[in-house]
C-alpha cells in the first residue's frame, strides 16, 4: 500500500526556543487509521498542525500524496482535512452556513446535496438551520467532522476526537470514524484514550517529548510488548508457594488461594502446560483457571515511563 | 486563485454586517447628524464660508473620511483578530489559500463595508446641506482607495492584537486624532504658519484634502501629493502584511 503521508526528519522549536518536534520521521499508509499517542504536551497537535500547515516547522520535509506541503500547499491542503481538539467554532452562525463556509475555504464550488448528505450521515440534519451555540458539546463537535469533511478529504486528522465526551457517544464517534475509513478516508487521530486507539486503529506510534518513540501494527505491538496474567485458582488455601512452582516467580494473593504468573507473550520462558503439570505434581487442586493479557493502556503506560527514565539518564 | 475562497471569506464577513445591520449604519448616521448639529450649526453660525464652499458642505468630505478611516480599520481589525480569538483561524490557515488570497477576501469585506457607510453619510448629509460631487469618479477612486488602505491597516491591526482592547488604541489614541487635526471641520490656512507646518506631517490632511477636491475643487494641498500620499500608505501596508505572514508571526508560530 502507499504512502499517503511521509514526515522525514521534522523538527519544531517554539519560539521561546522550546523544542515540540524532535526529528519526526512518520509513514502513513494510504487507507489506514492511524493513532498518535502520547501524554499531554508530547508533540501530537504540534505534529498534526504542521502537516496541515496551521503552525510553521523549523527542519525537514512532508509529503502528502508525494507533494511538498510547502511547495504545493495548495493541492495537499485539498486533501486534507483537520478536526481540532477544541469546539472552535463560530457560536453565532447556523450549521448549514458553517459547513458550507469551510467548503468554499477549500476551493470548492458549493454542492448542496453532498452537504445535505454529510449532514444527515452525522445526524446533524434537523440542526441544520440552529446556530452552533445552541448545539450540545457532542453536536459541536460533529460539526467540526462536517466541516472536515465538507471538501471531501483523502486525508482526515482527528485531533483528540473525543476528549470530553460522554462514553455513549464516544462509541458514537467510533462509528462516524470507521465508515469514514470504510468509504476510503485515511485517519490519523491523536488520543489520550488509549482504548480509543485498541478499538480504532491499524498501526500506532506513540511520541514523547517531541520525539517517535514507537511505530508498530497495533496487534503486533500488544503482542510484542504485552503481558499474560494466568491466575490459578486453588480448591484449597496455602500457606507459600514452594515445591516445583517456585521456580515461576508465582505470586499469592491475599485469600491464600489465587496464585498468578505473570509472563511475556513474545518469550517462550514458559510452557503453559508444564506450569499446569507442576501445579498437579506439588498435589494442588485447580478450582478455577483465568488468564488476562495487558491492554495498550498498560503497554503505553510502561513505553513512556521507560523513555522518561532514558531522558533522566541521559 | 482560489476564488471559492476568497468568495467564501467575504459573503462570511458580508453576512456578519448583515446580521448587525442596523447596529452598523445605525451608529455613522446618529454620529454624521450629531457633527452637523455641533459642526455645522453652533461653528457654522459663526464660520459661514470656507474657501467659498458653505461651511455645513465643507465638512462633509472631512466627516466621510474620518468614518471610512474609522470603520476600515475596526471592521478589518475585528474580522481578522474574531477568529484568532475564537481559534477558528486554525480553517483558514489550513485551506488551500495563499496569504494574499486571505487578505483579498477579509480587506475587500471590510472595504465594502465601509464604502456603504460611506454612501450612506453622503446620503445622510444631504438632508442637512447641499452636497455638490464636481468629480464623482476622482470622488470613488479616493473612497475606495482609502477604504481599501486603512482595511489593510486595520488587518495589520487584527494579526498583532492580543486583546479586544488592542484593537482600539490606535484607532482612539492615533487615527481619531489625526483625522481631527487633518483639516476634517478647517482649512489648515485658518492655522497659524507653524501650526499649518505641522498639520502636513500629518498623512490624513492629504487624504482629506484630496477628497475634498473632488467634491468641491478646493483643497489644502495638491491632488498630485494627495494621490501619492494613499498610495504610499497602500503599498507600506502590503509590504508589511506581505511580510508578516511570510514570518508566520503571531499566527502560525
Amino acid at each position: 500500500m502507499k504512502n499517503i503521508l511521509e514526515i522525514n526528519n521534522v523538527t519544531k522549536f517554539y519560539k521561546n526556543s522550546v523544542k515540540a518536534l524532535e526529528n519526526v520521521n512518520l509513514d502513513i499508509k494510504e487507507g489506514e487509521i492511524f493513532a498518535l499517542l502520547g501524554p499531554n504536551g508530547a508533540g501530537k497537535s504540534t505534529l498534526i498542525n504542521s502537516i496541515c500547515g496551521i503552525v510553521n516547522f523549523n527542519t525537514g520535509t512532508i509529503k502528502i500524496n508525494n507533494m511538498d506541503i510547502i511547495k504545493n500547499y495548495r493541492n495537499t491542503r485539498k486533501i486534507t482535512g483537520i478536526v481540532p481538539q477544541e469546539l472552535n467554532l463560530e457560536s453565532f452562525e447556523t450549521v448549514w452556513n458553517n459547513v458550507n463556509y469551510s467548503r468554499g475555504l477549500f476551493g470548492k464550488k458549493p454542492d448542496h446535496n453532498y452537504i445535505e448528505k454529510l449532514l444527515k450521515q452525522l445526524s446533524l440534519w434537523d440542526k441544520k438551520d440552529n446556530k452552533i451555540k445552541e448545539l450540545s458539546g457532542g453536536m459541536k463537535r460533529r460539526v467540526l467532522i462536517a466541516k472536515a469533511l465538507s471538501h471531501q478529504p483523502k486525508l482526515l486528522f482527528l485531533d483528540e476526537p473525543t476528549a470530553s465526551v460522554d462514553v455513549e457517544l464516544r462509541k458514537d464517534m467510533w462509528d462516524v470514524v470507521k465508515k469514514l475509513n470504510e468509504d476510503g478516508v485515511t485517519i490519523i487521530l491523536t488520543t489520550h484514550y488509549i482504548e480509543e486507539a485498541e478499538e480504532l486503529s491499524d498501526r500506532v506510534a506513540v511520541i514523547n517529548d517531541g520525539k517517535i518513540i514507537l511505530v508498530d501494527d497495533k496487534d503486533k505491538l500488544i503482542k510484542k510488548l504485552g503481558e499474560k496474567t494466568i491466575k490459578i485458582e486453588l480448591v484449597e488455601p496455602i500457606e507459600k508457594i514452594n515445591g516445583n512452582l517456585s521456580k515461576y516467580n508465582f505470586t499469592l494473593d491475599q485469600t491464600n488461594k489465587i496464585i498468578s504468573h505473570t509472563y511475556n507473550l513474545n518469550s517462550n520462558t514458559t510452557d503453559i502446560t508444564e506450569l499446569l503439570n507442576d501445579v498437579k505434581k506439588d498435589g494442588y487442586k485447580i478450582k478455577d483457571i483465568n488468564t488476562e493479557q495487558s491492554s495498550l493502556e498498560e503497554i503505553f503506560i510502561k513505553l513512556i515511563q521507560e523513555n522518561n527514565n532514558e531522558l533522566v539518564r541521559n | 486563485m482560489n476564488w471559492y475562497g476568497i468568495k467564501a471569506i467575504y459573503i462570511h464577513e458580508m453576512e456578519r454586517f448583515r446580521r448587525t445591520l442596523f447596529q452598523s449604519l445605525a451608529s455613522p448616521i446618529i454620529t454624521t447628524s450629531l457633527y452637523f448639529v455641533v459642526f455645522g450649526s453652533a461653528i457654522g453660525s459663526r464660520i459661514t464660508e470656507i474657501d467659498g464652499i458653505n461651511y455645513g458642505s465643507y465638512i462633509v468630505p472631512g466627516m466621510i473620511m474620518l468614518t471610512i478611516l474609522t470603520q476600515s480599520i475596526s471592521n478589518a481589525s475585528f474580522a481578522f483578530y474574531f477568529p484568532r480569538f475564537t481559534n477558528t483561524i486554525y480553517e483558514i490557515l489550513a485551506a488551500p489559500l495563499s496569504s494574499f488570497e486571505i487578505v483579498l477576501g477579509f480587506v475587500g469585506a471590510a472595504a465594502s463595508k465601509s464604502l456603504i457607510i460611506g454612501c450612506v453619510i453622503i446620503l445622510t448629509a444631504n438632508f442637512f446641506v447641499d452636497v455638490r460631487i464636481d468629480h464623482p469618479l476622482l470622488m470613488m477612486f479616493f473612497l475606495i482607495l482609502t477604504s481599501i488602505t486603512f482595511a489593510l491597516f486595520g488587518f495589520i491591526i487584527g494579526m498583532y492584537a492580543e486583546g479586544f482592547e488592542g484593537l482600539q488604541i490606535i484607532p482612539i489614541l492615533i487615527i481619531t486624532p489625526l483625522v481631527f487635526l487633518g483639516g476634517s471641520f478647517y482649512s489648515i490656512n485658518m492655522l497659524p504658519e507653524f501650526w499649518q507646518k505641522i498639520s502636513l506631517l500629518n498623512p490624513v490632511l492629504y487624504l482629506i484634502s484630496g477628497f475634498r477636491y473632488s467634491f468641491y475643487e478646493v483643497s489644502d494641498v495638491s491632488l498630485f501629493t494627495s494621490t501619492l500620499t494613499i498610495l504610499t500608505i497602500l503599498i507600506g501596508c502590503i509590504i508589511f502584511i506581505t511580510y508578516t505572514f511570510s514570518k508566520g508571526y503571531r499566527i502560525k508560530d
